[in-house]
């Protein structure tokens, strides 16, 4: 019965879900829009999971002293603070519970909960994503070691399409007369972008796009059952 | 006295002209679930901007819209009712504010229940679901499927034998997109199969989440895998975890678990965007085997790069059925191989007509 109803559920929304696609008609037009709203409700009710299994790990780890420990406490403090500010204070479009006042306000110059997201939180998400600079570079080293012929392929392609893609790429190729024009190295990378590459991602594309209609056939026929913990 | 002739006739041919091009109508609006009229009008491109307005009773005119020639349409959907005959007035203002010219038409909205732009999609479905749905017969009656090997997959219980032997966690990354996404479903059906041989083996799992949904289901499959394997005592409820719903903070606190467990083995499996190639060459520096999955083509270049083993776009949804080796769900797989022999015949059939000048099929399929 535990698996049943979950799986008869799916089955009935799913079937609909499929239906509704082909008839406009009310009330099957709005019937997926109005399902997201309903899977917007349980996120948000789910969020206080979330948050209970963060205090609950950092907690264990904080307790039992586990290495790095006091990074734990950071981390729980800054999200106290967060929380704190938001409920207080609230943000530039959402009120809090208390109003800010002025001396507050012209201090940081924001709201406390905006003034940390835009000065720590937008800069350390930064941080973050610039890292990915370096970790292409480390990589890409990697990938485009010419150890066979597709890896030297690869490797053609790829120095193609970044010379193409600089401005040494056309000051190179420059004195190619124009009747030759398609041999200019910014054309070649085009045109390694917009055909085989695209071709690929298409391909790929498709596929996934048969992959998750067959998954989704499995599931709402329920013979995919590892979402509920069936084999 | 020539030249006046000459005038007057070349006046009227160019009345005569406009006048061809000249049409105002009005009709229910396709395709909808009612509550929209679509007008439409062929005029002159000279003529300056026009006054669209609206009646019920053909008397009293209330201003709608104003268009140019250009626009061509416009879909009056502001308090339109089922049922109710509208009538439509096209104006032309003069400089003064005069009108030049006005075109009238009416007509009624109402809901349909087919979507005729979407006959080429059905025939799609029916077609794929009809392929899955035979070959899961033939797999039921016992027809033998010959699935090719997806040397990733049957990697997993090495990497699982190896972080034993090693006295090592494994990681399990499910992406970072919620539960809406197929990706995400399709990478936490692997970890019930994965975390299944954890169990098996009494190694440990870890699997850090970043949406609070993924969080919940992804406990109850680790759960119930636990207990599949005869082992629910081993499991261990904080083993699955959120960290936070930002990308990137879910990035660095990945990354740190990374350089301070020290997994054996990492799998990324489920939808990944900017994140991809950050959390797979620290997971490369650690040392650990990798098994990375997504159907993001812009991110399986670098999970190539990165990881010991890629599942490429539809390799990541049929690994579930793959590892279950259930006939019923490996006729699923072979049903799409046929949605895919489908799709390069339609493909190669519109290319040699495009080739010939015949567009019907192009057509047919861009705007059905």
């Amino acid at each position: 019965m535990k698996r049943q109803i979950p799986m008869l559920i799916t089955f009935f929304v799913g079937a609909l879900i499929i239906v509704s696609e082909f008839i406009p008609h009310k009330p099957f037009g709005n019937l997926s829009t109005s399902l997201g709203g309903w899977f917007l409700i349980i996120s948000g009710f789910a969020i206080i999971l979330g948050q209970l299994s963060l205090f609950k790990v950092n907690i264990i780890k904080i307790s039992r002293k586990a290495p790095n420990w006091p990074y734990f406490i950071i981390a729980l403090v800054s999200f106290s603070i967060m929380v704190t500010c938001g409920i207080l204070w609230g943000t530039q479009k959402q009120p809090g519970l208390i109003p800010i006042s002025d001396k507050m306000l012209n201090f940081f110059g924001y709201k406390p909960f905006d003034y940390i997201f835009k000065y720590m939180f937008e800069n350390l998400s930064a941080t973050m994503f610039s890292l990915l600079a370096f970790f292409m570079a480390s990589a890409s080293y990697r990938a485009f070691r010419a150890r066979n012929a597709e890896s030297t392929l690869l490797l053609v392609a790829a120095v193609f399409v970044m010379l193409g893609r600089t401005t040494i790429g056309s000051t190179l190729t420059c004195w190619i007369p124009e009747s030759l024009g398609f041999l200019h190295l910014p054309n070649i990378a085009s045109f390694i972008m917009k055909y085989p590459n695209t071709a690929g991602q298409r391909a790929i594309m498709i596929c996934a796009g048969f992959g998750v209609i067959g998954s989704s056939l499995r599931i709402i026929l329920g013979i995919e059952r590892s979402y509920l913990g069936g084999k | 006295m020539r030249v006046y002739i000459l005038l007057v006739i070349l006046i009227f041919f160019s009345f005569a002209l406009c006048a061809q091009d000249i049409s105002f109508t009005a009709s229910d609006n396709p395709n909808d679930d009612g509550g929209a009229i679509l007008l439409e009008w062929t005029v002159p491109l000279s003529f300056p901007e026009m006054i669209i307005t609206r009646s019920i009773d053909k008397e009293n005119y209330i201003e709608i819209a104003r268009v140019t020639p250009l626009l061509k349409t416009y879909i009056d959907d502001e308090n339109i009712e089922d049922g109710q005959e509208y009538f439509y007035m096209l104006s032309v203002p003069k400089m003064n504010g005069e009108t030049l010219q006005s075109f009238s038409a009416s007509a009624t909205a109402k809901a349909q229940w087919f979507n005729t732009d979407k006959i080429s999609l059905l025939i799609m479905t029916i077609l794929l679901g009809s392929a899955i749905l035979y070959f899961i017969l033939s797999a039921r009656r016992g027809k033998r499927l010959y699935i090719r090997k997806i040397s990733g997959l049957d990697t997993i219980e090495e990497a699982v034998g190896r972080a034993t032997e090693m006295g090592k966690p494994l990681l399990f990354v499910p992406g970072i997109s919620d539960l809406d996404d197929m990706q995400t479903i399709a990478g936490l059906n692997i970890l019930g199969h994965l975390a299944e041989k954890v169990a098996q083996y009494d190694s440990t799992i870890y699997v850090p989440v970043c949406r609070s949904m993924v969080l919940s289901t992804a406990k109850e499959i680790v759960k119930e895998s636990y207990l599949r394997a005869g082992r629910p005592d081993a499991f261990n409820p904080d083993s699955v975890f959120y960290l936070t719903d930002d990308q990137f903070g879910y990035v660095a606190g990945v990354d740190g678990i990374i350089l301070r467990e020290k997994p054996a083995a990492n799998f990324y499996l489920g939808a990944f965007y900017a994140e991809s190639l950050i959390l797979a060459e620290t997971g490369f520096e650690s040392g650990a085997i990798q098994i990375a999955g997504t159907a993001m083509p812009t991110q399986i270049p670098f999970f190539v790069a990165a990881c010991d083993y890629t599942l490429i776009g539809e390799e990541l949804f049929a690994a579930s059925a793959y590892l279950s080796n259930e006939p019923n769900q490996l006729g699923s797989l072979k049903g799409q191989d046929v949605g895919k022999a489908i799709i390069i015949l339609t493909l190669l059939v519109g290319v040699v007509l495009e080739m010939f000048g015949i567009h019907f099929l192009k057509d047919f399929l861009a705007t059905h």
